[in-house]
């Protein structure tokens, strides 16, 4: 590296695990949550090859029981939460609004060593033989059945979830105090909206899980009975308290991907945005909304049907801004200069994979069809299109998308195209015939099925090394470019926004001055479609 | 990207490319005011005293939702035994809640003659002072919790298998003396951190570390306290005081 940058400020270990640089901590998060990712993928590789055959052959079903409830705490709390705002919110919303830092730099560093020591807690639940409550620790099971490190793997999230709450935290105060002169909040960049909203998401809904599962433990090791229908508990309660919290939690990972995905589209199809204030406060909406929904996940738990009528009507409801964004998303690519770059690639499967997970999801808030698809393979289907098909599209596309800003370094273009294609076809291989599969009546968290259900899961362990193929090779080729890759100019791809303005990769300060703003982001050449906001 | 073109020049048409910031702005740089104390991503000590006082008001969101689920249970418990509730809330002590509540109300009254001692300039003793006597009525409060749970250990009305109620309603008896206990306990571990930025901030009061124009640890760590105090302010009332009409209390 010749010029100055983050990057060479600084060398060794102790310039990496003390900085405060939003940055590198941002870089700490980057490789902290690959490991999870990989060690998620592994989980589910059993779980896939488990079903590859109708007998439960494999696996015993406890340990199939530990594997997809590993695979489900690792990906959510460890990796999907943090994925996002941690690594490309951390990196950019500062640089984004003309700030040199995040509002509390040590705040965000402890919120790294927060992340770490919760993981290390679910590694050490995990080694020492795992938990198999399934990743939403359901009571009574978890506090009086289950026989598994439970407490260790709760704590873990408990642990984690203070650094969400963190880094939600640093985000709200720092988009409200560090914009710089003249960065209204409508000349915000999109992606900064998304990480606003998902923000509030974090920091009204991270403490009520936190004490939620602490009453768990507390009810395993001090046998109160908050949860225990014998002791005059209701387990219920268990249910309604962790889906406060955990369906909120999906819009913690999709919105962030939604942020990534209105930058995306418009510096790929040289577009400002359509609607631009539609898409920002859609971010609101459904921050808000999606607060209001977590009753149809106990549309079968002895609910009352009024009170399921409600949350069915609510669920409908919160489809209206996601369908605003996809609308928008899509009027902002029509009749635009549309390049098929890796990013948009990206871009083009979440649209298209959200749209399907979103409408999956309408069929799910109906309560009469509920019944007959609660907990089936139709309802794991749904949420992978929103989780893997939608948030982790996203993550990669904006992965790749800021790539040369964040290591000055330009990727193989030909090889990250092949992997976009690879993870959409492998994607929907894995995923698609789980609607069928679940359709037909297979339920989920069972090692063992009918065997005229064998096709479908034969298909999506197939589509499922696939993905995996198309989640390694971008391992491969971005670590390359590290090395070899080409430097990469400040603006690679013809951008606009702030982030592009200073060099590739940015120096410590981000600004040397603060910039004062004088428009808004993404002011791409007036044409008769398109007039100037 | 092996070819040696940026990835721009696959876009047709114009490129405009008229930069976010006014170039001359750029230039002007406008000198600021440069406290010791001034951190360096801040352009001003009034944006560093703004972030961080919203800071402490959005963890207190967080906080009040973080109390808000045990709020949520009891409420619930409640609602579904009423009459176990007042049972229960009988064999707690008036007396000593409120005390407690004085107690706390008055450590509220000399954490904000600390801000304010800060927020004027006034002599490091006296800051350091408030802020002690801050101290001393949290240390009280724990005292008094003390002495409570420890008759409750002695009348075996610690939730778990050791739970003895001769009344009643035990099951619904249990499930209040399980929430006395998280909400209480959790109530006062945020005291015992309380101490403990308190003792932090009367080090650097006691250095001489504020004055008008650099106050913000004394101010947010009041925002802190007076929190905590508000939580108690609830407790008191849904614990001790709905078995008013029950039966005479101890």
């Amino acid at each position: 590296m010749d010029t100055p940058s983050y990057l060479n400020d600084g060398h060794g270990l102790k310039s990496w695990l003390l900085t405060k640089d939003h940055k590198r901590i941002a870089l700490l998060y980057l490789v902290s949550i690959t490991v999870f990712f990989v060690m998620g993928g592994l989980f589910a590789m059993f779980v896939r090859l488990e079903l590859l055959t109708p007998a439960g052959d494999l696996l015993a079903s406890e340990t199939y029981n530990k594997m997809f409830t590993m695979h489900g705490v690792v990906m959510v709390f460890f990796f999907l939460i943090p994925s996002i705002p941690a690594v490309l919110g951390n990196f950019l919303i500062p640089i984004m609004i003309g700030a040199k830092d995040l509002a509390f730099p040590r705040i965000n560093l402890l919120s790294w060593y927060i992340y770490v020591l919760g993981g290390l807690f679910t590694f050490v639940a995990a080694l020492s033989g795992g938990v198999d409550t399934g990743w939403t620790f359901y009571t009574p099971y978890s506090t009086a059945a289950a026989n598994s490190h439970v407490v260790l793997a709760a704590l873990g999230v408990f642990i984690t979830g203070f650094s969400s709450i963190l880094t939600g935290l640093n985000f709200i105060v720092t988009i409200h105090r560090m914009r710089a002169p003249g960065m209204t909040w409508f000349r915000l960049p999109l992606f900064v909206w998304a990480h606003y909203a998902t923000s509030l998401i974090m920091i009204l809904g991270t403490p009520v899980i936190a004490i939620t599962v602490l009453l768990v433990a507390a009810e395993r090791v001090l046998h109160m009975g908050i949860f225990d229908p014998a002791l005059g508990g209701d387990p219920v309660l268990f249910q309604h308290l962790f889906w406060f919290y955990s369906h909120p939690a999906v819009y913690i990972m999709i919105l962030p991907a939604m942020g990534v995905i209105s930058e995306i589209v418009q510096t790929f199809s040289r577009k400002n945005i359509f609607g631009y204030s539609f898409i920002a406060f859609s971010s609101l909406a459904i921050a808000i909304i999606g607060f209001l929904v977590w009753g149809h996940h106990l549309f079968v738990a002895g609910q009352s049907v009024y009170a399921g009528l409600i949350f069915s009507f609510i669920s409908f409801l919160v489809a209206i801004p996601s369908a605003i964004k996809v609308f928008n998303w899509t009027a902002t690519i029509y009749k635009g200069s549309v390049a098929l770059d890796s990013p948009m690639l990206y871009a083009f499967g979440f649209i298209g994979l959200f749209t399907i997970g979103g409408l999956t999801g309408l069929f799910l808030s109906a309560m009469g069809l509920d019944i007959h698809m609660h907990d089936t393979y139709f309802v794991v289907a749904h949420f992978h299109y929103i989780m893997v098909g939608g948030a982790i599209m996203g993550y990669l596309g904006g992965l790749h998308y800021w790539w040369p800003k964040i290591t000055g370094r330009l990727y193989s273009e030909f090889w990250a195209r092949i992997a976009a294609g690879l993870v959409f076809v492998g994607f929907n291989l894995t995923f698609f015939p789980q609607f069928i599969a679940g359709y037909l009546g297979m339920p989920r968290r069972y090692h063992e099925y009918p065997p005229e259900l064998q096709v479908w899961n034969v298909m999506s362990s197939a589509g499922a090394s696939i993905l995996a193929v198309g989640y390694s090779l971008p391992l491969v080729y971005l670590v390359y470019s590290l090395f070899a890759g080409e430097r990469s100019p400040a603006d690679p791809w013809g951008s606009r926004g702030l982030e592009w303005e200073i060099p590739s990769p940015p120096p410590t300060a981000n600004f040397e001055v603060t910039p004062i703003v004088t428009h808004g982001t993404h002011q791409y050449a007036p044409s008769k479609e398109v007039g100037v906001v | 990207m092996s070819n040696g073109h940026t990835r721009a020049e696959h876009f047709p048409g114009p490129l405009h490319h008229p930069p976010l910031t006014s170039g001359e702005a750029r230039k002007h740089h406008v000198p600021h005011e440069h406290h010791p104390k001034l951190q360096h991503h801040f352009d001003s000590m009034d944006q560093q005293l703004e972030a961080s006082t919203l800071g402490m008001w959005v963890f207190l969101v967080t906080e009040i939702m973080f109390f808000g689920g045990l709020f949520m249970a009891y409420l619930l418990y409640r609602w579904a035994n009423p009459t176990a509730f007042q049972e229960a809330s009988a064999h707690l002590s008036k007396g000593w809640g409120a005390i407690n509540t004085v107690v706390l109300i008055v450590s509220s009254l000399t954490m904000a003659m600390a801000v304010r001692s800060a927020q004027t300039s006034a002599k490091p003793k006296t800051q350091v002072m408030w802020l002690v006597l801050t101290m001393v009525f949290g240390a009280a409060f724990l005292g008094v919790k003390y002495v409570e749970y420890g008759q409750k250990f002695h009348d075996n009305l610690v939730p778990g298998p050791h739970f003895v109620w001769t009344g009643q309603y035990p099951a619904g008896a249990e499930i209040f003396y399980s929430l006395y206990f998280c909400m209480t306990g959790l109530h006062a571990i945020h005291m015992i951190i309380g101490l403990g930025i308190m003792t932090v901030i009367a080090i650097m009061a006691w250095r001489g570390s504020f004055d008008a124009r650099y106050y913000t640890p004394v101010e947010v760590g009041g925002l802190y306290w007076h929190f905590v105090d508000i939580v108690w302010i609830f407790l008191f009332p849904l614990l001790y005081l709905i078995g008013a009409h029950y039966g005479a209390g101890h």
